[in-house]
């Protein structure tokens, strides 16, 4: 099916800018189409916290002048939803949270100056975890979000709202935060494309931290393609953020036509024990046969401390958010408790009542962890869990180019099914928890139905491997049509 | 405190480093502007801004650290020290706990007998102030000026190795001094740039184990660290022999009462969950950088006080006190490289009627209204026998009140000393001719009387004689 012949809301982000530079309509015209888009999904979907139409006119006509006069970046006129835990300048900043249901950012993060940079139009602001805290997109004080594919189920989380906007084709592509796989984990579950990359590629500046040694950003999208001309954007050293990296961006889009003949590509075998569900396995197995068909090779690889990736997350995570959350005091933004009796009345009631329990649990974790008498014994320790993770990862790429395997356990749950069992939630992100720990970029692609549900593969490379990973999925995309497959309510 | 009991001081002082940004913020640090006008987003612990080090506060912490003899830390961790405060933005406080960037220093002092005592310095770390709550004039609540929120300072611990308040006090000049020679901090007490807690316990004589201690808290001035660790002393001292026991606490110094009272004891102590700052990368030094900051530093006032000794024959005592501030030396040496005066005399000129002025107009040496060469030229006059050292002060007055150089005032006042020996000698005459009553009791061997003849002489000729000369042609015509 030629791309003339697609609905607007239907096309991939580089189909629109075809699209605009062919003068088959403008960037308002294309904005007024998915504001309406937004409008009719969002009661089913509840993927945005606030709509931004006026200010996303705005940008259009912008962006139609500069494309009328030769001008415009790279994004001119196309339009993207922002995660809402970055700041957004003038407009309501929440993180899902009632504590920050009131916060109006007076700046813009980073990713959000840069993609704006580049003339892309910001539509609204997506649902999300509390805090990005949850796989599952329920613990958002915003309610949460459903799946295009079955509205009963859930679309993962933390970047749940943005994810089922993109699978919905309500737009093409948005910006999400990834701290323990809440980018890839929701791509799987929506059969998006989403790309977390290296710790340090894209500035943390403006993007509210829940966990700071492990938050990055990235994007999801219908395609790899997608991916590789955002994240061109959004990368790249910004002095505001020490933990950013100054290492060149690659030319992500031109690095695309390279073939997988000969990649390397590591196959962990405890990634297919219990837990992975059969059906998954089965895509999974599939999609790496292909890349073989396709000239890859599969080698087995040992990550012998990979099991403890969890518990050791569940230490450092909630320890670092225990400090990034204690800004939220009701002091000087955000909830704060009516009539305070006094200053620790004012703390315990605005913090109680504008966190919710997920967030509590994890803020109680992390401060005991750190607390004096055992810190040595789970934060110290989970650090040095960590490092020997970091190490297995680096023996690992001395004989493959990437690793590959599930995204998930399973494909989609229901919502309420996993609320009350925290620990079950936190399994959801066994496979992906590891590359957050080692600061590794991965990235999750759709490789399957089962029964009538999107699969992810996914694929993590060494520091920086950005380009490999974005190639190696795109000429999977090549030769696989998942990624372009719509859930039937949102043709 | 002498006899049956040992004091052992520790002192923690925290010095305001003189950036004209804040560690982690470009907000500006200057003292005294409206409230939050100074905080930016960062101050302010936004959600989602980031702390970016300031490299300046790097240098200057590796130039304290080598001036006092330090390990200057090749990787040095920031980590955050946890606790819930209005003035504390984000919750915490980023500081350096177990990796600081200067340890094991040292300095030296005179202990109370006179002698030199080193004094070790543990450690001394990086770490951004907290804001200010301002509880009066906001009904129940209180206000809360972030302007000080990330301001940089330097926390600069020692060894319990001081045993009397005067030594604590002796040791926390040593620090002002040396700080200030570095340029690294105004060392402005006022202000709050610098200021103290100090731990003090007591202990029999002869123990080894050191007594349980009492944290003093947020001392800014000199005076204040002598008078609340002598309190502290008496206190504890008390304490013991009632049969009491010292507990762990923190105290506070109440300077309009003397004395000092429990603030928080170890039980109600924060547990201050401190952990690497994940936002900020490790603070890595190499040998290269040190040796350019090496390059950098100016001569201490220890070794200035050595060579002021040998360069100028100084009184020990009199070096000390001019090498106690960079601009009070500087100033000294200015004077005496350009007067022919001796050079102890010019040091009595800066330490005595210079210095007092100064204090008493509250005015720096760098703002003398007499410079250095206006100085020099009037001790000129003195050693040419032009004035007397009685008219010198004089025209020093005249000098302050801006009336002229040494020479100008010396002329308009006609002050110029009589030296002419024909001159005195009839004044003498005449002196001598109007009591001869005094002129006989002296004959006769009443010697003090010497002094009442050259009031006269001098009183005669509007004190411009020549004291030496008036001396002598006395006793020769009263013979």
């Amino acid at each position: 099916m030629g791309e003339g012949d697609q609905a607007i809301h239907q096309r991939t982000l580089a189909g629109l800018a075809k699209g605009l530079a062919a003068g088959e309509f403008s960037s308002r015209e294309l904005t007024e189409a998915l504001l309406e888009r937004i409008a009719k999904h969002q009661a089913t979907l509840n993927a945005f916290i606030t709509v931004t139409a006026d200010q996303a006119l705005d940008q259009a006509d912008r962006a139609d002048q500069a494309r009328a006069s030769g001008n415009g970046g790279p994004l001119n006129g196309l339009p993207i939803v922002h995660k809402d835990l970055f700041c957004t300048r003038g407009v309501l900043t929440t993180c899902g949270s009632r504590i920050l249901d009131n916060f109006v950012s007076p700046y813009d993060a980073a990713v959000v100056e840069r993609l704006a940079a580049a003339g892309a139009i910001m539509l609204g602001k997506t649902n999300m975890d509390e805090f990005a805290m949850g796989s599952s997109n329920e613990t958002s004080f915003f309610g949460p979000v459903a799946n295009p594919w079955d509205t009963k189920l859930s679309p993962g989380g933390s970047s749940g709202g943005s994810a089922a906007a993109v699978a919905a084709r309500i737009v093409p592509a948005a910006t999400g935060t990834d701290t323990g796989g809440s980018i890839r984990q929701p791509a799987a579950l929506t059969g998006t494309t989403g790309i977390k990359p290296t710790y340090g590629r894209v500035s943390r500046f403006g993007m509210v931290a829940f966990a700071s040694s492990l938050d990055q950003a990235g994007v999801i999208t219908r395609s790899a393609e997608d991916a590789a001309m955002l994240l061109g954007v959004m990368a790249g050293h910004d002095v505001r953020d020490s933990t950013s990296v100054d290492h060149p961006v690659p030319d992500y889009v031109a690095g695309l036509g390279k073939s997988v003949k000969g990649l390397r590509i590591g196959i962990v075998r405890q990634h297919f024990d219990e837990g992975l569900d059969s059906q998954c396995a089965a895509s999974v197995k599939d999609a790496l046969k292909s890349l073989e068909d396709a000239g890859a090779e599969l080698v087995d690889v040992d990550l012998p401390n990979i099991g403890l990736s969890v518990p050791t997350y569940y230490v450092v995570a909630p320890a670092e958010c225990s400090s990034n959350l204690s800004r939220f005091d009701g002091v000087r933004f955000g909830h704060r408790a009516e009539k305070p009796e006094d200053l620790l009345d004012l703390y315990s009631r605005s913090r109680g009542e504008g966190f919710g329990a997920e967030v509590k649990r994890r803020v109680m974790t992390g401060t005991y962890v750190l607390s004096a008498g055992y810190y040595d014994a789970y934060y110290l320790k989970a650090q040095k869990v960590r490092q020997l993770i970091s190490q297995d990862f680096r023996n690992a790429f001395e004989n493959v180019d990437v690793i590959a395997g599930p995204t998930a356990p399973t494909t989609a749950f229901a919502i309420g099914e996993k609320t009350d069992d925290p620990i079950t939630m936190y399994l959801n992100d066994i496979y992906t928890i590891g590359a957050n720990l080692a600061g590794l970029p991965g990235i999750s692609v759709p490789c399957g139905l089962a029964d009538g549900l999107p699969v992810g593969l996914q694929m993590v490379g060494p520091h920086f491997a950005e380009e490999a990973l974005l190639a190696c999925a795109y000429q999977y995309q090549q030769l696989t049509d998942w990624h372009q497959r719509a859930p039937g309510g949102f043709l | 405190m002498s006899g049956h009991w040992e004091v052992v001081i520790g002192l923690e002082v925290h010095t305001q480093l003189a950036t004209k940004s804040k560690i982690f913020s470009g907000a500006s640090t200057a003292y005294g502007a409206d409230p939050n006008t100074q905080a930016c987003l960062i101050d302010l612990g936004y959600p989602g801004v980031l702390p970016v080090l300031n490299a300046e506060v790097v240098r200057m912490a590796a130039k304290f650290g080598l001036a006092v003899n330090a390990r200057i830390a090749p990787r040095s961790v920031f980590a955050r020290k946890n606790y819930f405060y209005p003035d504390l933005p984000k919750g915490y406080q980023i500081s350096q706990y177990e990796l600081p960037i200067v340890e094991s220093g040292e300095l030296f002092i005179r202990d109370d007998e006179g002698n030199e005592k080193r004094i070790g310095i543990t450690r001394a770390h990086l770490e951004e102030d907290a804001g200010k709550s301002v509880h009066a004039g906001f009904g129940k609540s209180s206000g809360i000026d972030l302007n000080r929120a990330g301001t940089p300072l330097l926390e600069i611990v020692s060894e319990p190795d001081l045993r009397s308040a005067k030594e604590a006090v002796a040791y926390m000049r040593k620090i002002h001094s040396i700080v200030r020679y570095l340029e690294i901090s105004d060392g402005n007490m006022q202000e709050g740039s610098f200021r103290c807690d100090a731990n003090v316990s007591v202990r029999p004589r002869g123990q080894k184990e050191l007594g349980t201690r009492a944290e003093l808290k947020n001392l800014n001035s000199f005076r204040f660290v002598e008078k609340a660790i002598n309190y502290e002393i008496e206190r504890q001292i008390e304490l013991i022999e009632d049969g009491g026991e010292v507990v762990q606490e923190t105290r506070l110094y109440d300077s309009d009462k003397d004395e000092t009272r429990s603030m928080r004891s170890k039980e109600e102590a924060n547990d201050y969950r401190y952990f690497p700052d994940p936002d900020l990368l490790p603070v890595e030094i190499d040998d290269e950088f040190v040796e350019a900051v090496r390059k950098t530093l100016p001569e201490l006032p220890d070794a200035k006080q050595v060579r002021f000794v040998s360069q100028y024959e100084l009184k020990a005592a009199d070096a000390e006190i001019l090498t106690i501030s960079r601009a009070l030396a500087d100033y000294y040496e200015a004077v005496a490289g350009s007067t022919s005066a001796v050079a102890q005399v010019a040091a009595n000129w800066v330490i005595g009627d210079l210095s007092a002025l100064l204090n008493k107009e509250n005015v720096d040496i760098q703002k003398s209204r007499i410079s250095a060469t206006k100085l020099a030229g009037l001790l000129d006059r003195i050693a040419d026998s032009t004035i007397s050292g009685k008219i010198a002060k004089e025209v020093f007055e005249a000098m302050w009140s801006g009336e002229g150089s040494a020479d100008e005032i010396i002329e308009a006042k006609g002050l110029k000393q009589i030296t002419d020996t024909g001159a005195i000698e009839s004044i003498v005459d005449a002196v001598i001719e109007a009591n001869p009553g005094q002129a006989a009791e002296f004959r006769a061997g009443k010697e003090k009387l010497l002094g009442f003849f050259v009031g006269q002489v001098m009183k005669e000729t509007g004190g411009k004689a020549n004291p030496g000369q008036v001396n002598q042609i006395l006793k020769t015509k009263l013979k």
